[in-house]
C-alpha cells in the first residue's frame, strides 16, 4: 500500500536511466546502506560480523564478478576459485616484496593480476563454447592449483603455498577488528556493485548480453565477439581478483591453494544460479543463502535436540545445494532475484489485484 | 628402453580406465546432448553400492563369487533405478533447454549423489574385492634387464574395457536403439514428434552409463578402494572426451589411450623439472591445444552455424 | 541520410531504380564441403530501390545475404560496395559500412527488453568506452541519452511504444519481427537486408510491415534487398527481381519481366527442365 508509483512521472530520460526508478526503492537502498554502515558494526556481534557478514560480502563481492562473465556474458566458468587464488596470492606478494604499497593499492593490483590471467584463460572462448569453454577454465583452474602449491616463487618459497599477513592497516587507520575489516569490505563491494551495475545498463552491458543471446545476430549488428567476450573476462576477473584479495587478507588472514580449489569454484556458480543469473541483487542473495545454510543446517537440528554430525551435516548441506540448483533451473532460471521483482510487483499493486 | 616401455604401458592401462570413464561420458552426450557431469558421481555412487552389496552378500551366501555376482546384479538394479529417478526429477524438465542449463542441472545431480551416496552408504573408505590377481607379472625378462612390470588387474581391466567398449559400439551402430539415441542427440522435439520416447531412450542411456560406471567403479576402486576421491576420477577422464570428441565412441578410447601415456610420460619425464604433479593439467593443457586447432575434438562432428 | 529527418521526410536520393549501383556482385560461387548453395551468381543492386531475390525454398537466397553482410564467405566472385572491391569480412565490417538485416529465424536477444535490443543497434555509433560506462557520469550518460532519443524514433515509427520495456522473449511472432527491424533501423543502414520480413503473418500484419518497408525506402532513402515469399507483395513494392533455383540465378529484371519468365515459372510450377 505504501510501495506505489503513482504520481512519480519520469520527465526526462536521466530520470528514466536511474538504477532505483521508484522513489520508494531509492530510500530503501540508501536506508539499507546507512544500517549496514552506521549500524551494523554498533550492535554486531563479533562472531556475526566474522562468520557471516565478511563472508557474505567477499562472497557477493565474487560473485558479482562471476555473474557479469557467465550471467551477462553467457561464458560459463568453472575456474573462479583460481582467479581468487591469482587475486590473493599477488595482493600477498606485493605486500611481501614491496611493503610500502599501501593495502588498498595492493588489493587493487591483486584485482589486475587477476584480470591479466583472466584474460588469457579467455583466449580460448574465442574459438569454444559451452562445454568446451568450461574445460578450458577447468584447465586454468587445475594449472593455477598446482602452480601455487609446485613454484616457490609464486608464495615466496613458503612450504606448499601456505602464507598469512600480518597486521593491516588502511592509510594509517588500524584494520584489527572485526568490525574496520567489515567496513573496509562493505566499501569495496558498494562500489563495485555500483561500477558493476553501471557496466551492465550501458553498451558495454548490452554488447555482453547480445553475445549471450545470440552471438551471429551480434556480430552482424557491428559487436566485436572478440572484444565484448575479453572485455567481460577482463572484469569479470578484476571483480573476482579483488574478492580473492579480500577473502585471504580479511576473512582468512592465512591461507594455502586449497582455500580456492574446484569446490570455491562451484560454490560460486551455485551463488549466482540460486541467486539469479544476470542480476547484480541476486549475486546478493545467492552469497547470503551459500553462507547461511550451513550455519542453519548446523544450529537448528540442535535446538531441536537432534544435533547432526559435522559429516551429516556437510552431506545435507551437498543434498539441498544440489537440489536447488535443479530446481532452479527447471521452475525458476532467473533464481531469487526473479522471485524478488515479482515480489515487489505484486507489493505494487497489493492490496488490490491490478 | 625397459623402464620406458613399463611406463608407457602402465600409461596404456590407466588409458583404458579413463575411457572407460569417458565412455560414459560420450553415451550420454550421445543420446541427449547433456553433457553429464555427474559420471564421476555416478563411478563413486555405484562404487559404495557395490562395496556396501558385495559385503553383504558375501557374508550371506559364504561364497565369494556369489557374493559378487548377487551384489553385481544389486548395483545394476540400483544403478537403474538412479537412471529413472534421474529422468522423472530432472530430465524430463529439460527437455530442449540449452547445452549449459543441462551442464549446471547435472552439476546439480553431482553434488546431491555426492551428499546423498555417502549419506546413505556411509563415508568410510571401503574396498571391493573381486578377486583379481594381485601378483604382479614380469614379461620379457630375456629380453630387458629385469623385464617389464605389469600388474595383472590392470591387464584384466584393460580387457573388460576394451569388451564394453566393442558392445557398445556395437549397440550404437547397428540396433533400432542406436539409432533412437542418434536421433534424440539430434534435436530433442524432432525426435519426439517422430514418435520416439524420449523419457524411455534417456532412462535406457542413463542406465547404460550406469552399468558403465559401476564397472568403472569396480576396477577403479578395487585399486583405489572406494572413498570420495573416486569422484574426482571423472575430472581427470574429463579431457578425454574433449580430445577424443564428444560424439565418438573410438574418440574416447583413442582419447583415453593418448592422454593416459601421455600423463604417465610427461610426469615421469618431465614433471621432476617443474616439481612435480604435473598429471593434474597436464591431460587438460592437452586437450586445451586439440581444441584449439580442432574446436570439435579429434573425432567429432564438425557443426555448421545457419542463419 | 538522418534519422532526424523522420517527420519532415526529405527525399535527397534518386528516384527509384535508376540511382547508381552501390553493391555489386559478379560470379559468386558458395560451397559447404561438397554441397553447392550458390554457383556463379551475378547481380546488383541500386541506390535506394527495392531490390528483391525469390525463389523456392533452398535456392539459396538466405545464403545470398550472408553472402552480402559477410557471414558467408564465398569461394569465388568479387564483391564491390560503393564502388570498392572487398575482401573477406567479417559480419561486423559490414555493419559499420552500412549494411544492416534481419533474419529469417528471428535473432533478437531474448533476454533483453525490445528498448535495449533495439539500443544494440546503436552499438556501432555509441563511442564511449568501457571505463566511461563503469562510472556512467558525463560523457556516458550524455551520450545514452543522445542515442535513447533516436532509438524513441525508431519506436514511434514502428508503433512500437507500448513494449519498450517489454523482455521480447515475451513478444508474439509479429511484433518480434517489428522489434528486429527496429534493431536494423537504428544502426541508420545504407543498405538494409530483410530475410522473409512476412513470414508467418496475417494479411493484417503484412500490410504494416510494407508499410514499414516502404515508408523506410521512401522517407530515409535506404536501398533494400528483400526476400520474400508472398508473391503479390514482392510484385506490388519490388523495383527490381532476382530469381534464384538450385543455387543458380534463373531471371533478373523488372516484376512484370521477371513474371513472364518461362524458366521462373517452370521453377515455380515444378515443370522438368
Amino acid at each position: 500500500m505504501f510501495y506505489r508509483e503513482n504520481g512519480q512521472f519520469k520527465a526526462s530520460y536521466v530520470e528514466d536511466l536511474r538504477i532505483f526508478k521508484v522513489t520508494q526503492d531509492r530510500v530503501a537502498v540508501l536506508a539499507l546502506v546507512a544500517i549496514a554502515v552506521l549500524l551494523v558494526p554498533m550492535l554486531a556481534s563479533d562472531y556475526l560480523l566474522r562468520a557471516v557478514l565478511i563472508p557474505f560480502l567477499i562472497l557477493s563481492l565474487a560473485a558479482i564478478g562471476l555473474n557479469i562473465l557467465v550471467g551477462y556474458c553467457g561464458q560459463i566458468s568453472l575456474g573462479t576459485g583460481a582467479f581468487m587464488a591469482v587475486g590473493a596470492y599477488a595482493a600477498w606478494n606485493i605486500g611481501v616484496r614491496i611493503p610500502e604499497v599501501p593495502l588498498l593499492v595492493q588489493i587493487l593490483l591483486g584485482g589486475l593480476c587477476a584480470t591479466a590471467v583472466g584474460v588469457v584463460f579467455g583466449i580460448p572462448s574465442l574459438r569454444l563454447r559451452g562445454l568446451y569453454l568450461a574445460v578450458s577454465t577447468l584447465a586454468a583452474q587445475f594449472f593455477l592449483d598446482w602452480a601455487f602449491l609446485r613454484i616457490p616463487a609464486l608464495t615466496n618459497h613458503s612450504a606448499s603455498g601456505s602464507v598469512s599477513v600480518g597486521t593491516l592497516s588502511f592509510f594509517g587507520l588500524p584494520l584489527e577488528s572485526a568490525w574496520q575489516k567489515y567496513l573496509f569490505c562493505l566499501g569495496f563491494v558498494v562500489v563495485f556493485a555500483v561500477i558493476a551495475k553501471n557496466l551492465v545498463r550501458t553498451t558495454t552491458g548490452r554488447q555482453w548480453m547480445a553475445i549471450r543471446d545470440m552471438d551471429i545476430a551480434a556480430g552482424v549488428i557491428g559487436i566485436r565477439p572478440a572484444y565484448a567476450k575479453l572485455t567481460a573476462f577482463a572484469v569479470s576477473s578484476f571483480i573476482v581478483g579483488v574478492s580473492g584479495a579480500l577473502w585471504g587478507f580479511m576473512h582468512l588472514g592465512a591461507w594455502e591453494p586449497l582455500a580456492f580449489s574446484l569446490d570455491r569454484s562451484f560454490q560460486l556458480l551455485f551463488m549466482i544460479i540460486i541467486g539469479g543469473l544476470g542480476s547484480i541483487v541476486g549475486s546478493f542473495f545467492g552469497a547470503a543463502f551459500i553462507v547461511l545454510l550451513p550455519i542453519v543446517l548446523t544450529n537448528v537440528p540442535a535446538l531441536f535436540g537432534l544435533p547432526l554430525s559435522v559429516d551429516t551435516a556437510v552431506h545435507l548441506e551437498h543434498i539441498i545445494f544440489g537440489s536447488l540448483i535443479v530446481i532452479f533451473l527447471i521452475a525458476e532460471p532467473h533464481g531469487l532475484a526473479r522471485l524478488w521483482s515479482i515480489g515487489r510487483e505484486k507489493l505494487r499493486l497489493w492490496p488490490f489485484p491490478y | 628402453m625397459g623402464f620406458f616401455i613399463e611406463t608407457l604401458l602402465g600409461g596404456l592401462m590407466t588409458g583404458v580406465l579413463y575411457a572407460l570413464i569417458g565412455l560414459g561420458f560420450v553415451l550420454i552426450f550421445k543420446a541427449s546432448g547433456v553433457f553429464n557431469f555427474a559420471q564421476g558421481a555416478m563411478v563413486l555412487v555405484a562404487a559404495l553400492a557395490m562395496a556396501r552389496f558385495s559385503a553383504w552378500a558375501i557374508e550371506l551366501t559364504g561364497s565369494m563369487l556369489f557374493g559378487n555376482v548377487i551384489a553385481f546384479f544389486m548395483s545394476v538394479a540400483f544403478m537403474i533405478a538412479l537412471a529413472i529417478a534421474i529422468e522423472r526429477l530432472v530430465l524430463r524438465h529439460l527437455v530442449n533447454q540449452e547445452l549449459t542449463t543441462l551442464l549446471m542441472a547435472t552439476l546439480g545431480i553431482t553434488y546431491v549423489l555426492d551428499g546423498l551416496g555417502q549419506t546413505v552408504f556411509g563415508s568410510s573408505v571401503y574396498t571391493i574385492d573381486v578377486g583379481m590377481p594381485k601378483e604382479p607379472l614380469f614379461l620379457f625378462q630375456d629380453v630387458f634387464e629385469g623385464g617389464i612390470l605389469l600388474n595383472p588387474d590392470d591387464l584384466i581391466a584393460a580387457l573388460v574395457g576394451a569388451a564394453l567398449v566393442a558392445a557398445l559400439a556395437l549397440l550404437f551402430q547397428y540396433t533400432k536403439v542406436g539409432r533412437a539415441l542418434r536421433a534424440v542427440a539430434d534435436d530433442h522435439q524432432a525426435a519426439q514428434s517422430v514418435g520416439i520416447p524420449l523419457g524411455r531412450i534417456w532412462v535406457v542411456v542413463w542406465s547404460v552409463a550406469g552399468v558403465v560406471a559401476l564397472v568403472a567403479g569396480i576396477v577403479w576402486g578395487s585399486k583405489l578402494g572406494v572413498q570420495f576421491s573416486l569422484s574426482t576420477v571423472a575430472l581427470r577422464a574429463l579431457p578425454v572426451v574433449i580430445l577424443g570428441g564428444l560424439t565418438s565412441v573410438p574418440g574416447a578410447i583413442l582419447g583415453g589411450l593418448i592422454i593416459g601415456v601421455g600423463e604417465k610420460l610427461s610426469e615421469v619425464y618431465l614433471g621432476s623439472f617443474v616439481g612435480g604433479g604435473i598429471e593434474v593439467w597436464f591431460a587438460y593443457a592437452l586437450a586445451l591445444l586439440v581444441l584449439l586447432v580442432r574446436p570439435e575434438g579429434l573425432f567429432g562432428e564438425k557443426h555448421i552455424d545457419r542463419v | 541520410m538522418n534519422m532526424t529527418d523522420i517527420n519532415s521526410a526529405t527525399v535527397t536520393a534518386p528516384a527509384r531504380g535508376q540511382g547508381e549501383v552501390i553493391l555489386d556482385l559478379q560470379n559468386i560461387s558458395l560451397r559447404f564441403g561438397g554441397v553447392k548453395a550458390l554457383t556463379d551468381i551475378s547481380f546488383n543492386v541500386r541506390e535506394h530501390e527495392i531490390r528483391s531475390i525469390i525463389g523456392p525454398n533452398g535456392a539459396g537466397k538466405s545464403s545470398m545475404l550472408n553472402v552480402i553482410n559477410g557471414v558467408y564467405h564465398p569461394q569465388e566472385g568479387r564483391i564491390h560496395f560503393r564502388g570498392e572491391e572487398r575482401r573477406k569480412m567479417e559480419p561486423q565490417v559490414a555493419a559499420a559500412q552500412g549494411i544492416a538485416r534481419t533474419f529469417q529465424n528471428i535473432a533478437l536477444f531474448k533476454g533483453m527488453s525490445v528498448l535495449d535490443n533495439i539500443m544494440t543497434g546503436r552499438n556501432l555509433k555509441m563511442k564511449c568506452n568501457l571505463f566511461q560506462h563503469a562510472l556512467f557520469w558525463g560523457r556516458a550518460q550524455k551520450e545514452e541519452i543522445e542515442h535513447r532519443i533516436k532509438v524513441e524514433e525508431v519506436i514511434d515509427f514502428l508503433e512500437i511504444q507500448g513494449i519498450r520495456h517489454t523482455p521480447v522473449g515475451r513478444l508474439p511472432y509479429g511484433l518480434q519481427k517489428r522489434v528486429e527491424l527496429g534493431r536494423a533501423l537504428a544502426a541508420e543502414p545504407e543498405l538494409l537486408l530483410l530475410d522473409e520480413p512476412m513470414a508467418g503473418m496475417n494479411v493484417e500484419e503484412k500490410q504494416d510491415m510494407c508499410r514499414f518497408i516502404l515508408d523506410v525506402n521512401d522517407q530515409f532513402g535506404t536501398t533494400i534487398v528483400l526476400i520474400e515469399h508472398d508473391m503479390g507483395v514482392v510484385m506490388d513494392i519490388s523495383d527490381r527481381v532476382v530469381v534464384l533455383d538450385y543455387g543458380r540465378k534463373i531471371g533478373d529484371g523488372a516484376p512484370d519481366e521477371v513474371k513472364n519468365n518461362p524458366d521462373v515459372i517452370a521453377a515455380y510450377l515444378g515443370t522438368s527442365h
